[in-house]
């Protein structure tokens, strides 16, 4: 942006509005190529992410797939009435909230205290192992990631099962058990993520000035001390931004885990509004009223999304 | 910290010392499944499902891995899986430098326009269904490319590249390069691409492992099983299977139950074996990479 309108300014060193379109049209044929290199990622946006957008208008229509989009007949908000008032409306809502919230209780300081930790670290051969070992399962699929959940946890042949069995308590069917299926989700969470999540952190912390902490060690600060008024300080900028993302995304909870560790029984807890949109829309191809739904959660994620961001303006660490 | 010649206080010693001690913890709780996972898939079946295995090998035998190379839909699914990364992640980056380049130049007319249209995807989209639809009128359905061309960009790579660009091309090449009558495309691709080799690894990485993880295009356009890629085939083994045996196994009598059990003794042979041979490229290749995964995130996180 600064550098856009130093660009403008540059181009501006004649004050004649007639000489100065000019300029702006000789430089965009001068820089010709440019249009060129940035034209497949502009029609793939226009394609892939506004085209969608213009398809969203079968949300207030009965989409026929022989009229096509445009020529299906419109109904208004029937779908979105419906929606609402249907029995599962709330029960997708409160799944949907409760785990991403669960997810952000529990997974979002982990990252925060693993980084102070390892800052706290010489760099050396234990702290490098820990760093790799730690980022790795962020790279296992979440297929596989499923894969291993359920045969870890599987009551008659699974490794937990067999250590609580071994502690001499009674095997858990973890996953046709809807009591413990939020947790199960965000712990696994917890496994696969911190350890990559500590990146963007470490990255905040290798910028504090070492001078501050030579002048509280002078002072006596103790390692905790300094790390509670210099290190914490220093990361919260990347703290907030962070949380305004993750903010954004609370009606988007990580949907392809949960499709794959769904079954019949724990459905009551692990039906969520994607998921929903998924069955109802592609299996069931009601793509009328799926379409609804999903419009109804972007909204509600666009509406968050600039919500916090307003309250984290006052602060003065927006994201924009 | 940094070298400080002040004698360390009793309480900051506790404090290392307990440091040490949660940073090992954590260490044994991401490595304990790794390593009983890679354990399990070379003991004897019969072990790990009685929980007798559950550190080191028991009864050492290869049958799983063995029948994980004489599984045809394995291979095709890997066959595939190396086809859609290999393609996907030149598209990928056919896209994504090309116009991460033409943000970072200062005298790009527009450049804030492209870049708030690219932006504004971010936040609000048609959501999945309207994609769908699109991919199906577009006539993708069943074919490679509706895995590839839906996502053949991401605004967050083409930001990190942009970010690499702009702080690594010095303007006065760009200027000089002009100045000696050579044009964007010439500069592009004979200077500012050679100059970049670290953000083409990232870019790369970042693109290449998304495809290889990735199983829900698969699933909602492609109906024939040999275009499977292999994450499609790993849900079949690893969740289908073992879903439906853990749901109707809930309510059922002793006979049958053991009846399962053998049957769980060969599923369970190639379960761990096919974890480990589909995550091994990316795990393995990993440590090697990690520093520019690494660097991708952090020139990403100065200004998102």
């Amino acid at each position: 942006m600064q550098e856009n309108a130093q660009g403008a300014l540059s181009a501006n060193v004649i004050p004649n509005p007639g000489k100065n379109n000019k300029t702006v049209w000789k430089r965009m044929l001068q820089n010709w190529e440019l249009y060129l290199f940035i034209a497949p990622a502009f029609l793939y946006f226009l394609i892939f992410h506004y085209g969608p957008m213009y398809g969203i208008q079968i949300a207030f229509k009965n989409f026929i797939p022989t009229k096509g989009i445009w020529g299906s007949p419109w109904v208004g908000f029937d779908h979105f009435t419906r929606f609402f008032e249907s029995y599962y409306f709330w029960d997708l809502l409160w799944n949907t909230l409760s785990i991403s919230l669960y997810e952000l209780a529990v997974g979002f300081p982990l990252p925060i205290i693993l980084a102070l930790a390892f800052n706290e670290v010489k760099d050396g051969f234990f702290k490098r192992s820990v760093q790799t070992i730690t980022y790795a399962p962020h790279f296992i699929s979440v297929v596989v990631m499923a894969g291993i959940i359920i045969t870890f946890l599987s009551p008659s042949t699974g490794i937990i099962n067999h250590i609580i069995q071994f502690l001499g308590f009674d095997p858990v069917n973890f996953l046709t058990e809807p009591a413990w299926f939020k947790t199960l989700y965000v712990l696994s969470g917890v496994w696969q993520g911190t350890g990559w999540g500590t990146i963007i952190y470490l990255a905040a912390l290798s910028g504090v000035d070492p001078q501050l902490h030579e002048a509280a060690i002078v002072d006596g600060a103790s390692r905790f001390k300094r790390i509670l008024h210099i290190n914490i300080p220093a990361i919260t900028p990347t703290i907030t931004i962070l949380l305004i993302l993750n903010m954004g995304s609370i009606l988007g909870v990580g949907f392809e885990k949960i499709l794959l560790l769904q079954n019949s029984l724990n459905m009551g807890a692990s039906d969520v509004i994607s998921t929903f949109v998924y069955r109802s829309g592609l299996v069931d191809a009601q793509y009328s009223f799926s379409t609804a739904v999903g419009l109804f959660n972007s909204v509600v994620n666009a509406i968050l999304l600039i919500t916090v961001n307003q309250i984290a303006r006052r602060t003065g660490n927006s994201l924009w | 910290m940094a070298a400080v010649a002040v004698k360390e206080s009793r309480g900051d010693k506790i404090f290392v010392i307990l440091n040490y001690i949660y940073l090992s913890i954590a260490l044994l709780i991401v490595l304990y499944p790794v390593l009983y996972i890679i354990s399990a898939s070379i003991s004897d079946p019969k072990y790990v499902n009685s929980g007798e295995m559950w550190l080191l090998p028991k009864g050492i035998t290869f049958e799983g891995y063995v029948r994980v190379f004489e599984n045809s839909k394995i291979w095709s699914g890997y066959g595939n899986t190396i086809l859609y990364t290999t393609v996907g992640t030149l598209v990928n980056l056919f896209v994504t430098l090309p116009a991460a380049y033409s943000l970072s130049r200062s005298d790009f007319v527009g450049r804030g326009f492209f870049m708030g249209m690219f932006m504004v995807t971010m936040f609000f989209g048609g959501g999945l269904v309207p994609g769908y639809l699109l991919v199906k009128n577009l006539g993708m359905i069943n074919s490679m490319w509706a895995l590839i061309l839906p996502g053949a960009a991401s605004v967050w790579n083409i930001i990190v590249a942009r970010t690499f660009f702009q702080s690594t091309i010095p303007k006065e090449l760009q200027e000089a390069a002009h100045i000696d009558g050579c044009t964007n495309m010439r500069l592009f691709i004979k200077i500012v691409l050679p100059l970049s080799a670290p953000i083409i690894a990232v870019m790369a990485l970042f693109y290449g492992v998304g495809h290889w993880n990735s199983y829900f295009s698969a699933l909602i356009y492609l109906n024939e099983e040999s275009k499977y890629p292999l994450q499609m085939i790993l849900r079949q083994i690893l969740v289908l299977q073992e879903m439906s045996a853990e749901t109707t196994g809930a309510a059922i009598n002793a006979s049958v139950a053991s009846a399962l059990n053998n049957k769980a003794d060969a599923a369970s042979l190639l379960k761990y074996a096919v974890i480990i041979v589909s995550t091994l490229p990316v795990v393995a290749v990993y440590p090697f990479l990690q520093r520019y995964f690494v660097q991708g995130v952090m020139i990403g996180s100065v200004k998102g």
